[in-house]
């Protein structure tokens, strides 16, 4: 397991802290009194059933939803720091299917203001190649990105959220997409870059039993914060019960989880 | 400046139909607008902005309502000003109510239009202004034009310093804070742009079908285009050749410049539906032909 000692000086953040923290959009309440410490080279999984507010907590916390309560950053030295690096992976991108955008474009347009619709600079294309390599997806920088596949496009869009590292890695999973051995995949690419670089990283996960093998620190969120703790205390806690009708019975590894999603019941 | 255009015209363009000087003035405003609503569609197409662009035109008839009722000889500064609060109208209810704007803006825009009409109609005069309905780029004076230059200018400058922000936003908008993008302020400031440009060029485009000159060089050039720079070259070239295309037929007929020009690119448009349907067609059969010459090869082998 990750040793928390490794926390070097390039580390100038270590810890994010939500207090109190509440987000109402249109008079309606959608998440309300949540503390929560993340630190870092930590993953937090977030789940909850559908509506929990998990895709509107990290809308917030980057900053697209404004919120109530308080949000820091803390170093690790304990003082208080300006804005983290945040880098963020949505669900998924909001244009239609036509839209001509090539990996490349949506890469460069992340990382320089020089005008994609003019030119990409060398140093640009080799930039965002090296990040594409990072996932594994250097093929793909001239695909248009509406013709990628879930998996695809979930690692380009992991690729430009990693460059620069940021501080806080904000994971907002796709719900339908990608297949399962795409899954796991990322969830190993994800877990492996959190140990490389430090990353404090929040997951919001669909999938229990990938979460549980990754995670290290599990949150079960409905409009607030229901139970946390390690992924066996929460996947034990009555209210994941009440909520998914069946307690957790211990955690999967490796093949025998791969399996299990291969063949649902 | 004018004289040197005129001369230009003259020695690579000895054609009859551009020996007038209304011709010519007409061919460079041709040169002007295409570009510039060329550029602005891709992003209206990109965000789903038409309705956005179409009432913004149709609340150019209040604009002109309002300059009237102040009494202004050209009522561009009413129109501008009324356009610009608009804009800023309608993107701070967006962002304020984060649903979809399109009954926001279905309901101001029938209301702007009523209260235009029916200012401007007071006595029966309404005539007298609808040549704002189907424009006239013919009768564009030299210092009109000095305006669109400014105002591609203006665009380009636009799309230099801020595209790339532009783009994150319409592809998703969390994505683009999380890299530092003001998205409230890059939206605003889109918004006015366009507000502002669409009014300019209403007088010589008209309000009827200023949108379509808009949407439609920038969904043409999405049928072909691969990428970002091919999306607004093709835009931009659409927009050029069925602008000059346009401007020629219309002399030839007889007919309202504007109105000509978007036959035009529509034409075009349905060029660019064939082609692709064509290609995709062709992609499928090749790669089926691949698929089955491979299977046999493995036979074979």
């Amino acid at each position: 397991m990750y040793n928390r000692e490794n926390c070097n000086e390039n580390c100038a953040f270590c810890c994010t802290r939500l207090e109190n923290f509440g987000v109402s959009i249109g008079g309606n309440v959608v998440l309300y009194d949540i503390n929560l410490h993340i630190h870092c080279g930590e993953l937090t999984g977030i789940i909850g059933p559908n509506g929990a507010g998990k895709t509107t907590l990290l809308k917030a916390i980057v900053g697209e939803l404004p919120f109530t309560g308080t949000m820091s950053f803390l170093d690790g030295k304990g003082l208080r720091t300006g804005c983290p690096l945040i880098g963020y992976v949505p669900q998924r991108l909001d244009f239609g299917p036509g839209t001509p955008a090539s990996v490349l474009d949506f890469c460069s347009a992340c990382i320089s203001n020089i005008p994609i619709w003019l030119v990409h600079s060398p140093g640009n294309r080799r930039r965002v190649k090296e990040s594409l390599a990072r996932v594994q997806a250097e093929h793909l920088i001239n695909r248009r990105i509406s013709e990628l596949s879930g998996g695809e496009l979930q690692r380009v869009l992991l690729a430009c959220a990693l460059d620069p590292i940021p501080n806080l890695l904000l994971l907002d999973e796709p719900v339908t997409g990608v297949d399962p051995r795409g899954l796991k995949i990322f969830y190993d690419m994800v877990s492996a870059l959190r140990r490389e670089h430090d990353l404090s990283i929040i997951m919001v996960s669909h999938d229990h039993q990938m979460i549980s093998q990754y995670a290290d620190r599990i949150v079960l969120l409905n409009k607030t914060v229901l139970a946390e703790g390690t992924p066996t205390e929460v996947f034990q806690n009555q209210c994941f019960v009440n909520l998914f009708g069946q307690q957790w019975n211990g955690v999967y590894h490796g093949q025998e989880a791969a399996t299990a999603i291969h063949h649902p019941e | 400046m004018i004289e040197v255009w005129y001369a230009l015209v003259d020695s690579i363009f000895p054609f009859g139909w551009v020996e007038f000087d209304f011709m010519k003035n007409a061919l460079l405003a041709v040169l002007l607008v295409s570009p510039i609503f060329g550029f602005l569609g891709t992003i209206v197409v990109n965000n789903n902005m038409a309705f956005f662009s179409d009432a913004i035109g149709h609340a150019a008839l209040t604009g002109i309502a309002i300059g009237v009722l102040l009494g202004l000889g050209d009522p561009l500064w009413a129109m501008l000003i009324f356009a610009a609060v608009l804009a800023i109208g309608i993107t701070w209810t967006r962002h304020k109510t984060g649903a979809s704007v399109d009954t926001v803006i279905g309901v101001f825009f029938s209301t702007t239009v009523a209260l235009g009409v029916v200012i401007l109609s007071r006595g029966g005069g309404f005539n007298r202004y609808s040549n704002y309905l189907i424009g006239d780029l013919l009768s564009i004076s030299p210092q009109e034009l000095t305006l669109l230059v400014v105002a591609l200018l203006v665009v380009l400058v636009f799309w230099g310093l801020f595209f790339n922000r532009l783009f994150l936003v319409s592809v998703n908008p969390a994505v683009a804070r999380s890299r530092g993008v003001n998205v409230y302020i890059v939206e605003m400031l889109f918004s006015i742009l366009l507000a502002l440009i669409v009014t300019i060029s209403i007088q010589w485009i008209g309000i009827l079908i200023i949108n379509a000159l808009l949407i439609l060089p920038a969904a043409s050039a999405r049928n072909l285009a691969a990428n970002m720079r091919s999306y607004h070259f093709l835009a931009v070239m659409i927009s050029i050749a069925a602008g000059l295309t346009g401007l020629f037929l219309s002399y030839q007929w007889g007919t309202a410049t504007g109105a000509t020009i978007v036959l035009c690119i529509f034409i075009l448009y349905l060029g660019t539906i064939a082609w692709k349907t064509v290609r995709s067609g062709w992609n499928k059969h090749r790669s089926e032909t691949d698929r089955v010459k491979s299977t046999t090869d493995h036979k074979a082998g």
